[in-house]
């Protein structure tokens, strides 16, 4: 009732946002410029298994994932807080090497981070010494990028709702503002596989509904590979095309769940509720 | 954005100052007046030239607060900090007219070693040319250790956080050698440099240099690891993790470094200013106390205490303009 509430509320309020999104451009120019598309990267993901040492004694956090993402797919990863999830998605970042197993892009190993797979961290960690801008043009300084930094970084803080903001120093933002940004900072390296690490854990309800459709626009318009680690099981219902269940640690994958429903989709379909019972049945929640 | 703030905390208490300003600024300047009299017209017991010329400055200085006083609201700047300092004044001139009693006038204090005022001001008038001289060779002489003991630090420091081999290396020797105060090289020191203004320079940077590159270090230990993680992911090389990534997250701590070792620094100078270099401020007091030139000392001191000032005030200001993003800047 709550949900349905806000979803009314939200389909009130995101025309607005949306309007006040794209206030600067008038007419038909108002988009970026557009880019040739890059599209997304197949994912692969043979048996990893990791294991953290705390102590001496070693902690398995994977177990033998396998996972396939075709190119432009958007899957979720659910679970419990803990199992997991984040360390899977620094490995598919090639942020740490995993202990066995093979991550594979396009069919070419991962072997160490690279711009073309971002991860958007579950804490914004914008520099806290650069504007909102500086943050977001990162990414192409760091590469060498030469030319209209400025303006692709503009683009990129409009896509999430944050013109205006372009000299603020992340101290004056909100908290999701700041995760806002810091997609945007990854937005504008055009990557070929979006990791995101619950990327609107700490957005009020109403935003998130809000960002929850801006997500789905970008990916729908950009055809990036997506992974979205959430514990929200609508969440991932109403963005993912499938939904990835790892219950407990060490993760592995339980269930592999197809959503086959036309987007945008509506909390209360009857389908989305049907899947979202089966799916706490899974993680062992009473319904 | 940092400024709204700080207008707003400021307005209601320029409000307070505004309403009282005529009374103090008029007591401030009665005060200075009072400093005038007392000094022109109470008889002194002995033979200051300037007694005059600093009745004069009292009595022009006086005269310029009341002239002022009802202007101040109309002056910006000037006038805001005008209303601020009043009451200082009125409490400085108290001070000098203190002084100037128990010292030439009542003689409470023994004289050759506490001069009045006016003869401090002859000192300023009649030697400026050998202080000025002084002060300039300090500055040199600091400038050019502060500047190579604080890069040296910030290079060293940089270092030993980012590489674990000159960790290793690096830091037993820092742990043993740079807790030495640098004025015990300093017999060292001047029998191995070639002159002793390079030892002095020497000495000046390595003063500056320890709590530089320890701080620095320990700046660069603690950046929080996950901008670096971000930092790859978005494709930055070594050059640019170290460069725009670890120094920028390093630089309050470099900025407490830098503000100890300018400390640090300013003791180094004066011994060695003593000891070995025949210029400098340092010099100049032995030279005053050598002589018995007790006005002179204080002048010197005087002088020596602007200039530490000055240095840390730009040193302050230098640390706002990088550091502007950071919240809750402590005001020197
Ligand atoms: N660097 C590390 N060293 C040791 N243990 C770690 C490290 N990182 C994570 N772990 C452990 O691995 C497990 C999984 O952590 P992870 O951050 O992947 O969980 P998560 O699924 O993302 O949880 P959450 O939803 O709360 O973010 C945790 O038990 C954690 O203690
Ligand atoms: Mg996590």
């Amino acid at each position: 009732m709550v949900a349905a509430a806000l979803e009314r509320t939200f389909d009130r309020l995101l025309p607005q946002w949306r309007a006040a999104a794209r206030r600067d451009g008038p007419g038909p120019t108002r988009e970026a410029p557009p880019r040739p598309a890059v599209g997304g990267a197949r994912l692969g993901v043979r048996a990893v298994s990791h294991a953290f040492d705390i102590r001496g004694t070693p902690l398995p956090v994977l177990d033998r994932v396998d996972l396939d993402v075709e190119p432009g797919g958007f899957v979720a990863l659910l679970g419990p807080s803990g199992c997991g999830k984040s360390t899977l998605l620094r490995l598919l970042a090639g942020l740490e090497p995993p202990d066995s197993g093979r991550i594979t892009l396009d069919g070419q190993p991962v072997e160490g981070p690279d711009p073309s797979r971002l991860l958007v961290f579950q804490d914004p960690t914008l520099y806290p010494w650069r504007t909102v801008r500086g943050n977001v043009t990162l990414g192409l300084e760091a590469r060498g990028v030469a030319g209209d930094r400025r303006e692709r970084a503009g683009a990129a803080l409009r896509l999430v709702g944050l013109e205006g903001f372009e000299d603020a120093y992340p101290h004056q933002l909100s908290g999701g503002m700041a995760q806002r940004a810091a997609l945007a900072r990854a937005l504008v390296n055009e990557p070929r596989l979006l990791l995101l690490d619950e990327p609107l854990g700490k957005l009020d309800a109403l935003t998130r509904l809000a960002m929850q459709a801006e997500l789905l626009r970008l990916w729908r318009e950009k055809r990036f590979t997506a992974v979205l680690v959430t514990h929200d099981v609508e969440e991932a219902l109403v963005l993912a095309e499938r939904v990835i269940v790892l219950p407990d640690r060490p993760a592995s994958v339980r269930a592999d769940i197809a959503v086959g429903r036309p987007y945008p989709r509506h909390r209360d379909d009857p389908e989305l509720v049907r899947l979202r019972r089966e799916i706490l049945a899974i993680l062992g929640q009473p319904t | 954005m940092a400024s709204l703030s700080e207008g707003a905390g400021l307005a209601p208490r320029e409000g307070r100052a505004a309403g009282r300003l005529p009374l103090a600024a008029l007591g401030a300047g009665a005060a200075w007046i009072a400093l005038a009299a007392a000094t022109q017209l109470l008889p002194e017991a002995g033979d200051f030239p300037y007694t005059g010329a600093f009745a004069t400055t009292s009595l022009a200085a006086g005269l310029a607060l009341l002239a002022l006083a009802p202007l101040a609201h109309r002056l910006g700047h000037a006038g805001a900090w005008l209303r601020h300092r009043t009451p200082w004044l009125a409490v400085l001139a108290l001070a000098f007219l203190a002084w100037e009693l128990v010292t030439a006038k009542l003689e409470w204090l023994p004289m050759p070693f506490f001069p009045p005022p006016q003869a401090i001001l002859e000192v300023f008038a009649e030697d400026w040319r050998k202080l000025g001289g002084s002060t300039l060779n300090s500055l040199k002489l600091l400038a050019g250790g502060y500047l190579i003991g604080a890069a040296a630090g910030v290079a060293l420091g940089v270092a030993i956080g980012w590489s674990r081999t000159v960790g290793y290396w690096a830091h037993p020797v820092l742990r043993f050698v740079g807790p030495l105060p640098a004025t015990a090289w300093l017999p060292l020191a001047f029998f191995v440099f070639p002159s002793s203004w390079s030892a002095s320079t020497f000495l000046v940077a390595l003063a500056t240099g320890f709590p530089v590159t320890v701080l620095t270090w320990s700046g660069v230990a603690g950046v929080n690891k996950a901008y670096f993680d971000v930092a790859r992911t978005l494709g930055a090389s070594q050059r640019f993790l170290v460069l725009r990534v670890a120094v920028p997250a390093a630089l309050p701590h470099v900025f407490v470094g830098l503000f100890m070792g300018l400390g640090g620094s300013f003791a180094v100078l004066v011994v060695a200013e003593m000891l070995g270099v025949k210029s400098g401020l340092g010099w100049y007091l032995q030279w005053a106390q050598g002589w018995a030139a007790y006005a002179n000392l204080y002048a010197a001191l005087i002088v020596m205490a602007l200039m530490c000032s000055g240095l840390i005030t730009l040193l302050f200001r230098l640390r706002d303009r990088l550091l502007s993003w950071q919240k809750g800047l402590v005001q020197w």
